[in-house]
């Protein structure tokens, strides 16, 4: 069958298979540790190998799912950009590869753009796909960021990007290394609109995306053990011959070189992007709310609300919508419970944090992380 | 802006340099044919001495005429990566060439104010024309302490952070920005890694992106990734004949897409990444014509032609507001690509 699968292979395949609900690998090996673990307990797990916590990339659709509450988005429509600038020929034709990646993935391209509610908030947010040629930047991919973050300042609210790219896409040549100034135009969209931009660098985030806009974010929130480099540790390594640093270009190395701002366990991505969100955009989002105060029920001017930081908590348990989103935001992360069976201990101690947590007045932000 | 842009390429084409005086002393391999006839021509000369001997007169000027069509033929269809050769030159004019050609009381300034001094990236104020403004850009080096010292034009992150230092000076007392470009590309190591060689081009971008005064950028020679996007995110890119300006170069893009550094003639074809392909693909604004042979041929020509350039660029912004620049410069790259 070899021969007529690498013969028949792009075009027909979609025909002849449809979606693989099942994978092709049901158990999945632990590269750290070699342990065996069942592909549903995994995905239940957000990926996360039980024991070693080694992080596993994660796809673009199952990013956005893990981030939005109950996993439901709308995706945001990015406009079409040019597939081929340089008519791209390597033995294969560009084309070609892209249509393998697009029936491969089933996506467009490597980003997804997606909007809806994070613990109740609006946002938008963006997720990279590696699978899809390396989760390279190429016109689409560009063209798809910046829909994205102009998407976030059209509704006023913060962007959320995850990061996954082994850089631009060679075969779009100069047309892809033109994304970095044209993405980084779109930052500014937002930082000009005082929205909060929000970068998570996975595994692994290198060359051009890490020297253009993933680099420019408010706050940097890596993943444990992610590489994110400009130049990768194979190019440097022939440059210098020599032996590179333990951990070198890692995230808790970012980390302590003070190129991020925290490196988060991704059980606990979701509830800290939630908490800075509102965090940073509680000013904006209070102003907002006594600008259109006269039809609310509250007595309370604005003059009164601004000094009365003591009143305000009790206010804002009487408003409905805000205490629902709250709540859910406590006993969301359906997922970590699921893991219980690998890590009974921990999930036991978040869930009766989390218990606590709802029992207390909506008056503090939840500070459990779970 | 079509009207500036008009006459841009209008004086560009008709600063074309049309005598090359300065004789070279080195070759590049696909010269070889050229580099004979010049030892011939040379041998003659210095055997005939002061004679006046009219034939042998003749026979030189034949042979002067055969090895100039040779050069000119040459030149008129070098392939994508001779022309690599060509803008890597050792003997091409570097970034302070130009800086000493073309601007009066150059006035160098130096250090990120956190770090260190990167050499990579020389600039200063200085005035050009008559009106002050600020350049920089990435120096090479010329002999192999200078190289050294300028660390092969390759920059650390401190020579971003100056060059955002410098930018934003140049926005503060409304300095017009000259960058000139010729990178391989930002220094792959150790220390810049450790120091956000990311952070720093991606702040720099970004700076370029939000300035309020001119930027002209012209790739002088090698155009190297995000090491050159850093500082060429300017109103208007010019590129020099000969110049090349890619997300990578040609012998990374063979290894990595076609597994073989050997393939590096055909992934520079492939990549487009001469100044001809880039004008098309409408990422730059004009082309400066070089001399017959390369700009080391005739620097001083060469050089002159960029200033001019670089004025009736600047020209075409004198009458608008940071506002307008700005907006100039953000639009130029968002409908880039968008029309291919």
């Amino acid at each position: 069958m070899n021969w007529i699968n690498n013969v028949v292979r792009p075009k027909i395949r979609s025909f002849l298979t449809t979606k693989r609900e099942v994978p092709d690998n049901l158990w999945r090996t632990c590269p750290v540790t070699g342990n065996m673990v069942f592909h549903k307990d995994l995905e239940a797990n957000q990926f996360v190998f039980p024991g070693s916590d080694y992080h596993e990339r994660v796809s673009a659709v199952d990013r956005m799912k893990m981030l939005f509450d109950a996993g439901v988005y709308e995706k945001v429509p990015v406009p079409g950009a040019a597939t081929d600038p340089l008519k791209f020929r390597d033995g294969r034709r560009y084309p070609d590869r892209l249509r393998d990646a697009k029936s491969a993935t089933e996506l467009d391209d490597a980003v997804v753009v997606g909007e809806g509610l994070l613990d109740g908030q609006n946002v938008v947010a963006a997720a990279q796909d590696f699978r899809f040629m390396a989760g390279s930047l190429g016109m689409a991919a560009g063209e798809a960021i910046i829909a994205g973050m102009l998407r976030a300042v059209e509704r006023k609210t913060p962007f959320i990007l995850f990061a996954a790219s082994g850089g631009a896409r060679m075969q779009e040549g100069i047309m892809s290394l033109m994304q970095m100034p044209r993405t980084t135009i779109a930052v500014q969209a937002l930082r000009d609109a005082k929205l909060p931009y929000i970068v998570v660098l996975t595994d692994p985030t290198t060359g051009g995306v890490t020297a253009s806009y993933a680099m420019l974010g408010d706050v940097h929130i890596a993943e444990p053990g992610a590489l994110i480099c400009f130049a990768g540790p194979r190019v440097i390594q022939q440059t210098i011959r020599e032996q590179l640093p333990e951990g070198f270009q890692r995230s808790e190395y970012l980390l302590e070189h003070g190129m991020i701002d925290m490196v988060v366990h991704r059980h606990k991505l979701r509830a800290t992007i939630a908490r800075v969100c509102r965090l940073l955009m509680k000013p904006a989002l209070d102003k907002a709310e006594r600008e259109k105060a006269p039809a609310a029920p509250k007595r309370m001017n604005g003059k009164a609300y601004a000094k009365a930081d003591a009143v305000a908590p009790n206010e804002r348990i009487e408003d409905p919508a805000a205490s629902q989103n709250e709540a859910e935001s406590v006993v969301e992360a359906e997922p970590v419970t699921e893991a219980e069976r690998f890590e009974p201990k921990r999930t036991g101690t978040k869930a009766q944090k989390s218990e606590k947590a709802a029992e207390q007045t909506q008056a503090q932000p939840p500070k459990s992380d779970a | 802006m079509s009207e500036p842009e008009l006459r841009l390429r209008d004086v560009i084409e008709r600063s074309v340099p049309l005598e090359n005086s300065s004789p070279v002393r080195t070759y590049l391999d696909f010269e070889k044919p050229i580099a004979e006839l010049d030892k011939k021509i040379h041998e003659l000369k210095t055997l005939i001495g002061d004679d006046t001997n009219e034939s042998m007169r003749g026979e030189i000027e034949k042979l002067e005429e055969k090895a100039r069509t040779a050069l000119a033929e040459t030149y008129a269809k070098l392939t994508p990566w001779q022309k690599t050769l060509v803008a890597r030159y050792t003997e091409r004019p570097h970034c302070l060439d130009y800086i000493n050609g073309l601007i009066e009381d150059f006035t160098p300034l130096a250090g990120d104010r956190y770090f260190a001094e990167d050499e990579a990236i020389v600039g200063g104020v200085g005035t050009f024309r008559g009106r002050s403004v600020m350049v920089m850009g990435h120096e090479k080096g010329s002999d192999t302490e200078s190289r050294i010292k300028h660390n092969f034009g390759m920059a650390m992150p401190e020579g971003y952070r100056k060059a955002v230092r410098l930018m934003e000076m140049a926005d503060q007392f409304s300095l017009p920005i000259i960058t000139l470009v010729d990178t391989a590309g930002a220094y792959p190591g150790i220390g810049a890694e450790e120091r956000g060689q990311a952070e720093a081009i991606a702040r720099s971008t970004d700076c370029c992106l939000k300035l309020g005064v001119p930027i002209v950028s012209v790739v002088i020679g090698e155009g190297g990734s995000g090491g050159a996007v850093a500082i060429a995110t300017a109103n208007t890119i010019l590129m020099l004949e000969h110049a090349i300006y890619s997300v990578i170069s040609p012998e990374g893009a063979a290894s990595i897409i076609w597994r073989d550094a050997e393939k590096k003639e055909e992934a520079a074809t492939a990549m487009k990444i001469t100044a001809q392909d880039l004008e098309e693909l409408g990422v730059i604004d004009g082309i400066i014509a070089e001399p017959v042979g390369g700009a080391h041929r005739d620097p001083k020509g060469v050089i002159d032609a960029t200033g001019t350039a670089i004025a009736l660029a600047l020209a075409g912004f004198e009458t608008m507001t940071p506002d307008q620049i700005r907006r100039h410069r953000r639009d130029r790259f968002l409908q880039m690509g968008r029309n291919l």
